[in-house]
């Protein structure tokens, strides 16, 4: 058994020690924004926080996560995720949008830590998240917009409906 | 706007049942359905719908094609609500279920592909929203009885006097009423939509992780299944030992499929482990040693034996002896694996009376054969539920329906509700590739560096053979495709000195559609050529390109803009360099110019790209701009870094460590530039793939002196 929250909310589990966090989080817990790209550490379309931090939950087995906080895009705080996905929308960056959910709970980490990320911020950060439709440009012009929006409390507390 | 609809069909039934009236424009109409919303107190008149309307003013685009990134989901939406006056706050899509109503206005089979989404429905969806509008009209004249010509419309409301009447208002009196015969399309000095910048309606899903791929269908009593498949489709199971398998908690059964044999599990993670403990021993059949150097030497014999003619005429051989430069080169391009960051997946729902998948597809038609075929079921009796496709760039789109076929073959073996899942080794080793192409010239030039002598020799393995366009494809053993765009260049088809011949080897590689199917290596060949000739001739490869290209002016407009934009011809530092490339293609005509950085010892970096495009009337021009970012990020990752190669029957790369893919470091930075025109819509999807290929390697070459005939770059020594 494990103990795991997850958006805030605990969990007991009973799951192999050795299944990644990712497919307790998508077939046990039933939340799917989170994606499967690569299960091997090479996409971050899988990209969650543990405590925190982000991590590729394909390959971070559910053992190392017990007692531990899990965030996923589902529950993204607002001071994060509003000027992400308000950011993100200006530019309307996805596509095919099956990379997006990894791609911004990349970019919020980074946020978090950097308040005024450059273009060489950016790259380090976001490296580890690949998108096969090409956003990336969209992705950096969003990135900095979101710092700004941040930065300036400009944006209006709300998610984009 | 509401979540994507998972279930599309039932989605629309409760949708029905919840609106006190609606209003569903159609032209085909399938009795089944029909009384079905009537029993759930709709008002229909005619369903199968482009279009419906509730009540609550919400309009409902129904989307014959499916959305795999290049944006349908919003410019199709767009050419309804231009011409029903909708307000966009109304809007949202939804993917079609598979159904005659649906077909493809081109291909007459229900299918996304060839970037022609717009051009097969610019005139029907537009008439969709006209005829919608039209009976709302019809119905506020009738209300307030006064002359239809006294309403106008605008924002979603019919408008007479000082009178603002919602559409919801107007839905059930519209609904009674008759369709009209004919309807008249908006002037496009009266557009509001088309052509301006609108914002992509499946945003607000896509960044909140609410949007529902194939992956992410769920069911309870659900079982994953993974399965153990050879990548050649001859090879054979020769025997399997399922015990370890059925020993791994969670593992629920192990079945055989015609192919391959299939694990099945309460989650991805037993599947996964049970097929892990899965021996299973194949006959490889013929391609047994199958091997990448072998297959290149094969493709070099080839050219050399000759081979069909696509074109012939006069007599080459002589004009190039009158020639005043002889020019010849040979290029090679690899296998490609797809990879779309979302791994294939298919669930489906067999009983003894329907078969209901859940997949994204862009084949929905032969995919209803497929599962017909299999479960011996009436084609009508096969429902597709179509989730947003986490990319595709022709994976989805294969002429056997693979994926969707084993996941039937599974549910029909088990008989159980099943989820296939690939894994991304799954996917890269899985087959389908583009296949690997030599194309080998043999030019003339007179003294002005006109062409005036043709010899080609194109070699390589047909897609089009064995599907179902196979009949227009492929004429008189010639697949067009293979050589697509190269006869048909404006240079070439003038020259009266030709022949250009095709030789398509029969191996046990499965290849398939690619993002722009033979111009993903018919581009890189024509246009690395045409740079050579420039520099055999002595001139610029702008100026050169321009006189070569004169025939057709679309092609030299968006090369003098293109190169105007990117500041052609201006210094560059040292160890830098610009290419360019203009071809047409999927309709569209494009230029590209690379600035590219070469410095020792590293790979080559792409800084800046510059896009012309004619692309005809741009129905969304934002969404032409994020499609020639994409085309371009994916031409260059090709370019750059991908091969599929074999060893003793093994493909060699697994994953994305060793199938590498472009990254945001990497990503140039991209500037798109529209030629106006209303011309009829032509493709963007995949329309610059192929340019960015050869505006690299001709940037390097300008930069270094090196030219580039085998890709990928990464495997070319540039010291």
């Amino acid at each position: 058994m494990i103990k795991l929250t997850v958006n805030g909310k605990t969990h007991q589990l009973d799951v192999p020690a050795d299944m990644p966090l990712l497919w307790v989080i998508r077939d046990r817990l039933g939340l799917t924004g989170t994606k499967f790209g690569c299960g091997a550490a090479q996409c971050g379309a899988c990209t969650v926080h543990l405590d925190g931090e982000a991590i590729r939950s394909c390959v971070v087995p559910a053992s190392l996560a017990d007692g531990r906080q899990v965030v996923t895009i589902e529950g993204l705080d607002a001071d994060l995720a509003v000027p992400l996905q308000q950011a993100w929308t200006e530019f309307d960056v996805p596509q095919c949008g099956y990379c997006q959910s990894g791609q911004i709970m990349s970019a919020a980490v980074l946020l978090k830590h950097n308040t005024k990320p450059t273009d060489k911020d950016i790259d380090e950060a976001m490296t580890g998240n690949v998108c096969r439709c090409g956003t990336y440009q969209r992705i950096r012009s969003a990135i900095h917009l979101a710092a700004e929006l941040k930065r300036s409390g400009a944006m209006k507390l709300t998610l984009p409906s | 706007m509401s979540t994507p609809q998972l279930l599309d069909r039932r989605q629309f039934i409760r949708t029905a049942a919840l609106a006190t009236g609606g209003l569903v424009i159609a032209f085909n109409v399938p009795a089944r359905l029909v009384k079905k919303l009537q029993a759930a107190g709709e008002t229909v008149f005619t369903p199968n719908a482009y279009l419906r309307i509730g009540s609550d003013d919400t309009v409902t685009v129904i989307l014959s094609h499916c959305e795999m990134g290049q944006g349908i989901w919003t410019s199709l939406s767009m050419l309804i609500a231009e011409e029903l006056d909708a307000s966009w706050q109304t809007i949202q899509a939804e993917h079609a279920p598979a159904a005659a109503a649906f077909y493809h206005t081109i291909y007459a089979t229900q299918r996304t592909g060839g970037s022609t989404s717009l051009l097969s429905e610019y005139d029907r969806y537009r008439k969709a929203g006209a005829t919608a509008r039209q009976l709302l009209v019809q119905a506020a004249a009738s209300r307030y009885h006064v002359a239809v010509k006294d309403c106008r419309t605008a924002d979603g409301h019919v408008i007479i006097g000082d009178k603002k009447i919602r559409y919801g208002e107007l839905v059930e009196d519209a609904a009674a009423l008759p369709l009209p015969a004919d309807v008249p399309l908006k002037d496009p000095a009266e557009w509001k939509f088309i052509g301006k910048k609108v914002k992509r309606l499946d945003t607000p899903v896509k960044i909140n992780g609410k949007a529902i791929f194939g992956m992410d269908v769920q069911f309870p009593g659900l079982l994953t299944a993974l399965i153990a498949r050879a990548p050649f489709p001859g090879a054979k199971v020769k025997e399997y030992d399922a015990a370890a398998s059925m020993a791994v908690p969670g593992v629920r059964q192990v079945v055989p499929i015609p192919g391959g044999v299939a694990v099945l599990g309460d989650d991805f993670w037993a599947a996964k482990k049970g097929r892990d403990a899965l021996r299973v021993e194949w006959d490889f059949g013929e391609a047994a040693g199958i091997n990448s150097d072998a297959l290149l030497a094969e493709l070099k014999e080839r050219a050399v034996k000759g081979g069909l003619p696509a074109t012939s005429s006069g007599n080459p051989d002589e004009a190039l002896s009158r020639a005043a430069h002889v020019v010849e080169a040979e290029y090679y391009q690899p296998f490609l694996a797809h990879a779309p960051m979302e791994p294939l997946n298919c669930t489906v729902k067999l009983s003894a009376d329907k078969c209901e998948i859940w997949t994204g597809t862009q084949t929905h038609t032969n995919d209803q054969q497929a599962a017909a075929e299999i479960t011996g079921l009436p084609i009508d009796k096969v429902f597709i539920n179509t989730v947003f496709l986490g990319g595709s760039f022709g994976r989805r789109n294969i002429t056997r329906s693979d994926f969707v076929r084993e996941a039937v073959e599974v549910a029909k073996a088990s008989g159980k509700l099943i989820k296939t899942v690939w894994t991304r080794e799954d996917d890269i080793q899985g087959g389908m590739y583009r296949p690997a192409f030599l194309h080998r010239f043999k030019v003339g030039l007179d003294e002005n560096g006109t062409p005036v002598a043709w010899k080609q020799i194109s070699v390589g393995q047909s897609v089009m053979t064995g599907g179902p366009f196979e009949k227009v494809a492929v004429i008189n053993g010639v697949d067009m495709f293979s050589i697509e765009g190269m006869q048909t260049a404006p240079h070439v088809k003038s020259i009266p000195d030709q022949r250009i011949e095709l030789n398509t080897p029969v191996w046990p590689v499965s290849v398939d559609n690619w993002r722009a199917v033979g111009l993903s290596h018919t581009i890189f060949a024509m246009e690395s050529l045409s740079d050579e000739l420039a520099h055999a001739a002595g001139k610029d490869p702008v100026a050169y390109r321009r006189m070569l290209y004169k025939d057709e002016p679309r092609l030299v407009n968006v090369l003098n803009l293109a190169a105007e934009k990117s500041g052609w011809g201006s210094p560059l530092p040292p160890g830098y360099g610009r290419g360019v490339a203009v071809f047409e293609g999927v309709g569209s005509f494009s230029a590209v110019v690379a600035e590219v950085a070469v410095s020792k010892g590293m790979p080559p970096r792409v800084t800046k790209v510059t896009c012309a495009i004619d692309c005809g009337l741009a129905i969304n021009p934002d969404g032409v701009a994020a499609q020639m970012e994409s085309n371009l990020a994916f031409g260059l990752s090709a370019a750059l870094y991908s091969e599929i190669t074999f060893k003793d029957s093994k493909v060699q790369q697994r994953n994305f460590y060793d199938y590498k893919t472009l990254r945001i470091n990497e990503m140039p930075e991209i500037s798109t530039f529209i030629v106006p025109s209303n011309e009829k819509p032509g493709g963007v999807g995949e329309a610059t793939v192929g340019h960015m290929m050869p505006a690299l390697t001709n940037a390097i070459f300008a930069a270094t002196g090196k030219r580039i005939r085998h890709l990928p770059v990464m495997n070319q020594d540039l010291s």
